[in-house]
């Protein structure tokens, strides 16, 4: 973020000095009452949040410029399949302020959310995972959340920094698509705006589907990314293939005029982790609420779910433990 | 100079949901618009994430300014077609727009009041989804010209209808009338043993417009042709008319047709 707007005048101390506003520079500049009533310094949510997610190790981001290619969907199924370990805690973030999915995709509609002295507590959809959402605020399901951005940017604030996780392995954020408010929030207030000094990211998982139409956008979400030095852990393409559950034939739905999600991830020097097919059990389980790895574990997809939630994990692993080491580095080449 | 009080409808997409056609709606209904003879606008407000260009086989092409301000992109040499997207003004295809809200609204109110286009029978309104800043700023900008009303696009499963539900209160709220509602991506016939199946479940959207007593303007199946069509923006009314969903879509388009209510 430049902290000299463009139509600063010459010898600008920049927007986020001591100086700002007062400098003899600032005379006359349209700017000097926001600069001079502005507090200074680094948001001090962002220190509040590094303290409140101290005891949170993996973090991982669910992105994606484009909508409805599966962010929601893989972000619950991810939390199961890591959740599977009754060892590990689990907790799912919905940031998708206003159209979230995830209370009834892990079946937790309805639910409510309780306030402690600590915080909000979240839902339990099972004893080790955990979920906060917008919808568990909502009076009713066809209640509309009509915000604009810097509301939204409230909300998330207060998610991340007021919600009673207690000690968890994976916090998993799920994410609308685009590249606005929402994401520069999320991200921001977890890395500091590229100072280090926030709770920090693992990585992100960008999801998409296999044409043209949804790559176009999903590039935007890797530039994005890049721009704000968050790690990409890997591209899922969901939606890949069909098949048939009458004759067993594979068909394909969204046609990969360009190569897809894999030769994309070779032009952008990106890793791909995988594909994952069309599979009608799939949008049935989560409508209902469950896991199809446990309601329908036969599936092509859930064998290649379960591929691709190993390559999170072990980016994760690895992550952390390059973290203990202190090497001061935030990007990291993992051979899968 | 109010280039929009010469626009005759204004009809706007809406989706709470992402990824449900809501492009795709917008495309083919000014395709179908187009064929019955119309004159046609599209704007494309969604600014993180434009596919209107792409679908057009518009990408690389440039806006142009004259006296009265953008002139939008032609689609054909007659220029019966025209569309405004910020994918004209970015400069590389893998450029992101990350801005927040504010400046979302400023492009915004600049495409509405700035594009020049002309004397167009139906402006269509692609939105992004969601109830936000752009939505908000698209539905303040519209106040006094009378806009037909919004398209509510869902896919048939639960998940999709709920965001759709909420969309439906943002139009109520606002005070947008609702044209009706299309559940697209309702079944997919194999090609190989022409078995239908529903990938994402059926009859979602139906029972909502029957709940919520809003017109229900028909069914879309899956149909892989026109995914291609969109991808190397080709014509699908041209290339396939026999298509189910061309047929679906149609009908869509003529009560577009028959709602002929005049701008003030």
């Amino acid at each position: 973020m430049p902290t000299v707007p463009e139509n600063a005048p010459e010898h600008c101390p920049g927007t986020g000095s001591e100086a700002a506003g007062k400098a003899e520079a600032c005379a006359g500049c349209p700017n000097q009452s926001i600069c001079s009533a502005l507090p200074k310094g680094p948001d001090p949510a962002i220190e509040e949040i590094r303290h409140k997610l101290s005891n949170v190790k993996h973090k991982v981001l669910v992105l994606s410029g484009k909508g409805g290619v599966g962010k929601s969907t893989f972000t619950s199924h991810l939390a199961h399949a890591l959740a599977e370990d009754a060892e590990k805690q689990v907790g799912v973030l919905d940031v998708d302020i206003c159209g979230p999915s995830l209370p009834r995709m892990l079946g937790a509609e309805g639910e409510t959310v309780h306030q402690s002295g600590s915080g909000w507590s979240p839902v339990y959809v099972r004893d080790n995972l955990a979920m906060m959402s917008v919808g568990f605020l909502l009076g009713s399901l066809s209640d509309a959340v009509i915000w604009r951005g810097a509301k939204k940017s409230g909300l998330i604030k207060q998610f991340l920094r007021d919600v009673d996780w207690d000690d968890l392995d994976y916090l998993v954020v799920d994410t609308p698509p685009g590249t606005s408010d929402e994401h520069l929030s999320l991200v921001q207030l977890l890395t500091g705006g590229g100072s280090g000094q926030g709770a920090g990211i693992d990585g992100a998982v960008i999801v998409t589907t296999p044409q043209q139409v949804a790559l176009i956008d999903v590039r935007k979400e890797i530039s994005f990314c890049r721009k704000t030095g968050v790690s990409v852990i890997g591209v899922v393409e969901n939606m890949g293939e069909f098949v048939c559950p009458s004759c067993g034939e594979p068909s394909t739905i969204f046609p990969r005029t360009t190569g897809g999600a894999e030769k994309m991830c070779e032009d952008l020097g990106e890793t791909f982790i995988g594909s994952l097919p069309l599979d009608p059990r799939i949008a049935r389980s989560c409508d209902e609420g469950k896991s199809f790895l446990e309601e329908v574990p036969d599936s092509p997809a859930v064998k290649a779910f379960r591929s691709i939630v190993d390559k999170v994990v072990s980016f994760c692993e690895a992550k952390n433990g390059k973290k203990e080491d202190d090497t001061g580095e935030t990007m990291m080449e993992t051979e899968w | 100079m109010n280039h929009l009080s010469s626009v005759k409808h204004v009809i706007v997409i809406l989706s709470g949901k992402g990824g449900v056609g809501k492009s795709t709606m917008a495309v083919q209904i000014a395709l179908g618009l187009h064929a019955a003879g119309k004159k046609i606008g599209i704007l494309d407000v969604d600014l993180c994430g434009p596919s209107i260009p792409k679908m057009f086989s518009l990408e690389g092409r440039d806006i142009h300014q004259c006296n009265e301000g953008w002139l939008p992109v032609y689609v054909d040499k007659d220029q019966r077609i025209g569309v405004m997207s910020i994918g004209f003004l970015l400069s590389g295809a893998d450029e992101a727009v990350v801005w927040r809200g504010p400046k979302k609204n400023a492009m915004i109110k600049q495409f509405l009041s700035d594009v020049y286009w002309q004397d167009v029978d139906y402006l269509v309104i692609d939105t992004p989804p969601g109830t936000s800043d752009e939505h908000i700023t698209v539905m303040e900008s519209l106040k006094g010209y009378n806009p037909d009303g919004a398209i509510l696009v869902t896919t048939p499963q639960a998940v999709a209808v709920g965001d759709v539900r909420r969309e439906l209160t943002f139009c109520r709220k606002t005070g947008i009338p609702v044209v009706g509602l299309v559940e697209n991506m309702s079944g997919y016939v194999c090609p190989h043993c022409s078995e239908c199946t529903n990938i994402f479940s059926k009859g979602g959207g139906q029972a909502l417009a029957e709940q919520t007593d809003i017109p229900f303007l028909g069914s879309v199946p899956i149909d892989s042709k026109l995914t291609y069509s969109l991808d190397t923006g080709t014509n699908i009314l041209e290339a396939h008319p026999d298509s189910p969903a061309v047929q679906a879509i149609n009908h869509v388009v003529h009560k577009l047709i028959a709602l002929d209510k005049d701008l003030p």
